[in-house]
């Protein structure tokens, strides 16, 4: 029985995983942009959400909150910041790193440095009774909302024009505008809808894990290893890396605690050397 | 003496057809031209000659070896070299630097750490040698994003000569060129030495019938034709495409 | 005077500078150049690798890290002599780049940096995660510093040695840089293709660039050890590897004196910043930001602007 709480805390956490990955995934299929400073969305969103709940006591406001004022912050920095080194690596990987730093001390700054956690929503609180154990309500949650958003964005990929241009991986703006499609419209939407995703998990993160400095380097990492295995731009592959990353460390952390981290890096060293675009990735 | 043989070649890209069973022989110092509308496969055949695509079926014989399997680098050795039809130098290095590495190329000496002022002095003077015969010899110190699309062209086909191969593969050498950069284009091809086997996909029928010894035309992923001049002139199936496609 | 006759200058007076620093500078500043030392000589290896050969690695703290450790553990556990840990610590990193680079070239571009991160990562979490052997978190203390004859434990004599030690490696990258070698490097850098059309074997320059490149920042990890008299799991970390790309990027990758100077400059900037004030993380993301607006190739990059525009 225990693997089965094994198996549902790392669903659970890889449903987190995904929000993150799915993010990264997308801001690079469209716009080939590592965006570093995804890490800062994470838990930026995540404060943000705590304060609005520590404000109003309601756990769906926060949620709006901080997805649409992170959303906002990853549009501004899209146009203004981003924009003009389109397709040129070097700079952006510079831009996306001082922003990182940026939103690092400034959190630390408003937020303080001791670990911080959301209230788990009063819907949400208890277990589930299984057997002898009892699984906590709030983390079946976490692997709903991921589902959900899971095939949202299925959904949005395969059913609508857009998505499908997406899927393609428009690489030429040209085609793109010909196909009457708004390109520079297009990337601040696919950036801010990434950090939105970001901004959704520190939220939702914030009952399980605890915001603290640090997190967003550390998340950060995660998500690169997900969208690392899974496949640059794949959105199949950031849902399979994920829950593959969260069930792998969540046993690693278990039954390897001094090597926890491990059992995540060496599949995905070895993932990677046989496939190197990753197990969904485009070659 | 056969330069190249290709043997029956065929290309698949996913579900098309881009080469069907293609066959040539082209002898030492002929010069062939491949006809053909866009899309009949032109090109990937001679990414198939020089190794950039492997080829689905059949094989490539290049002056008795069986070049099929090599990588490009292998094929360039044995005395293969090509241009490419979309301009493909190095941006940021300048010209000069350009040529020294076609000449440390071909020769095979590119992982030196260290040069010898007497042999550094050797190479200057070939790679100058070579870009004086193509007009580039002021560009030598120029960085290449910088050349006009002509000298862009030009240096193309110079850094192809640098090694004096034995077959020398030109695709569209004369596309976007204005009608004097052609003229000197087409003298250089007819300057070469006539030993050097040249295979040359065009699309300028002028420019294809001055140089050409023997025509061949591919129209999708098939070779419908070949012949000289009057035989191609005389096709009606030729004649069909092109009225028909172009 | 001729651009090279100002170059040659320059140069002069730069090494002057270095060598007569500890003659008017405090110790804490003698210490801080010779960091600066180390990280831009850690910076130069990976230019080696992106700025003239193309390939981005975000991992190149593996190398370094792996040269410091080799150096502590055999100190500390094996009793072996610091002076003779450094070349071992050396070939510990060349045999590290000559085992991962065949795994991280079989990719190109942005999954050539997620190979080169993994591969790194996996050697940190052994580091970390082995506490026998490596102390874990918490790092391997009591590192002795060489004694060639001298001791190396005052600040100067230390800034000395590191200085030799860079300096060295500095020609042999210059000399690597200018040959023939390094204008094939340069080729694969703008065209593998066409580097390919010309009869090159890409794959086995890439190969020995990526070797170098290691071997290098193993003679910074060394240095480092030694700086430090201590090795910790953060040597080999992520953060490390990203530091280091950072410096290539904002001095201007393929020029190796950019990158240098960035190392410098971000080393000089972290410890002056920081005793400003605490917020000198955000202070560095600013200027990261402000920088890249108005250098995208780096601070070189910035000059040779000014030198097009002056010369027009």
């Amino acid at each position: 029985m225990t693997w089965v709480i094994h198996i549902l805390n790392g669903v659970a956490f890889g449903m987190l995983l995904f929000l993150l990955a799915a993010g990264l995934s997308l801001i690079y299929g469209l716009m080939k942009i590592l965006n570093l400073t995804h890490g800062s969305f994470y838990l930026v969103g995540g404060y943000i959400g705590l304060t609005v709940m520590q404000v109003t006591g309601s756990f769906v406001l926060a949620l709006i909150a901080a997805v649409l004022a992170v959303a906002l912050l990853g549009a501004v920095i899209e146009r203004f910041f981003l924009r003009r080194f389109h397709l040129d690596e070097l700079p952006q990987t510079l831009v996306t790193f001082g922003f990182l730093f940026i939103f690092s001390d400034l959190s630390l700054w408003i937020w303080g440095g001791n670990p911080l956690m959301l209230n788990v929503p009063h819907i949400f609180q208890g277990s589930l009774p299984m057997g002898y154990y009892a699984y906590p309500y709030y983390r079946l949650f976490l692997i709903a909302v991921g589902l959900l958003v899971a095939g949202g964005l299925w959904w949005f990929q395969e059913r609508t024009r857009l998505g499908t241009m997406l899927r393609a991986g428009v690489d030429d703006a040209e085609i793109a505008r010909a196909l009457g499609i708004n390109v520079s419209l297009l990337f601040t939407l696919v950036f801010a809808v990434g950090a939105g995703l970001a901004a959704l998990a520190g939220v939702l993160a914030g009952p399980v894990l605890s915001l603290y400095p640090g997190a967003d380097f550390e998340v950060l990492i995660f998500a690169f290893v997900v969208v690392v295995i899974g496949g640059l731009g794949s959105l199949r592959g950031a849902l399979a890396g994920a829950l593959l990353v969260g069930i792998l460390d969540d046993f690693g952390k278990a039954f390897f605690p001094q090597f926890a981290l491990f059992t995540v890096f060496v599949p995905m060293a070895v993932i990677l050397v046989m496939r190197p675009t990753g197990l969904f990735g485009r070659q | 003496m056969t330069a190249l043989t290709v043997e029956d070649v065929s290309k698949n890209f996913g579900g098309v057809a881009a080469l069907s069973g293609v066959s040539l022989t082209i002898a030492q110092g002929e010069r062939r031209v491949l006809l053909g509308p866009n899309g009949a496969g032109k090109t990937t055949l001679f990414h198939t000659i020089s190794g950039n695509v492997a080829p689905s079926a059949g094989r490539i014989v290049l002056f008795d070896t069986d070049i099929t399997r090599l990588r490009p680098d292998r094929r360039a050795r044995l005395g293969l070299a090509r241009t490419f039809q979309i301009t493909n130098l190095f941006p940021r290095l300048t010209v000069l630097d350009s040529v020294l590495l076609a000449l440390d190329g071909a020769a095979g000496r590119g992982m030196r750490f260290l040069g010898s002022p007497a042999g550094d002095r050797d190479m200057d003077a070939q790679a100058h040698r070579l870009l004086e015969r193509w007009g580039l010899a002021e560009a030598a110190p120029r960085i290449v994003r910088t050349l006009s699309y002509g000298e862009q062209r030009q240096l193309e086909i110079a850094l192809a000569l640098a090694g004096e191969p034995r077959l020398l593969l030109l695709d569209e050498p004369t596309a976007g060129l204005s009608p004097a950069e052609t003229r000197r284009v087409v003298a250089m091809v007819h300057e070469l030495p006539r030993d050097m086997t040249i295979v040359m996909i065009e699309h300028d029928m002028d420019v294809a019938f001055e140089l050409a010894d023997r025509i061949a035309v591919m129209h999708q992923g098939r070779l419908i034709a070949e012949g000289d001049q009057a035989a191609i002139r005389a096709n009606q199936h030729v004649t069909d495409i092109y009225l028909g496609a172009e | 005077m001729t651009a090279r006759l100002w170059s040659i200058a320059g140069a002069a007076a730069v090494l002057v500078l270095l060598v007569a620093l500890p003659a008017f500078l405090r110790e804490y500043s003698v210490a801080l150049a010779t960091k600066m030392l180390i990280f831009a000589l850690f910076a130069m290896s990976l230019d080696l690798l992106l700025g003239y050969t193309g390939l981005a690695s975000l991992g190149h703290a593996a190398y370094f890290g792996v040269a410091a450790y080799t150096v502590a553990l055999l100190v500390v556990r094996a009793g072996v002599s610091s002076g003779l840990a450094f070349p071992a610590a050396l070939v510990v990193a060349a045999l590290t780049g000559a085992l991962f680079a065949p795994l991280a070239l079989r990719a190109r571009g942005s999954y050539f940096l997620m190979i080169t991160f993994a591969l790194s990562q996996v050697v940190w979490s052994v580091a970390f995660g082995w506490r026998t052997l490596t102390n874990g978190d918490d790092g391997m203390p009591d590192v002795v510093r060489p004694n060639f004859g001298f001791s190396l434990d005052s600040t100067a004599s230390f800034y000395y040695f590191t200085l030799a030690v860079v300096g060295v490696a500095t020609v042999v990258l210059v000399a690597i840089v200018k040959s023939p070698f390094g204008r094939a490097l340069r080729g694969i850098r703008e065209s593998e293709s066409r580097m390919q059309a010309l009869g090159f074997d890409v794959w086995r320059y890439q190969y020995v660039a990526f070797v170098l490149s290691a071997t290098f920042a193993g003679v910074a990890g060394a240095l480092y050890a030694y700086y430090n008299r201590f090795v910790g799991p953060e040597y080999l970390y992520v953060i490390q590897s990203a530091e280091a790309l950072i410096m290539v990027i904002l001095g201007g990758a393929g020029t190796l004196i950019g990158p240098a100077i960035g190392a410098g400059l971000i080393v000089f900037l972290e410890d002056f910043i920081s005793s400003l004030t605490q917020h000198w993380v955000l202070v560095l993301g600013v200027i990261y930001v402000v920088v890249t607006l108005f250098a995208p190739r780096g601070l070189i990059g910035l000059v040779n602007d000014f030198r097009r525009r002056g010369a027009k």
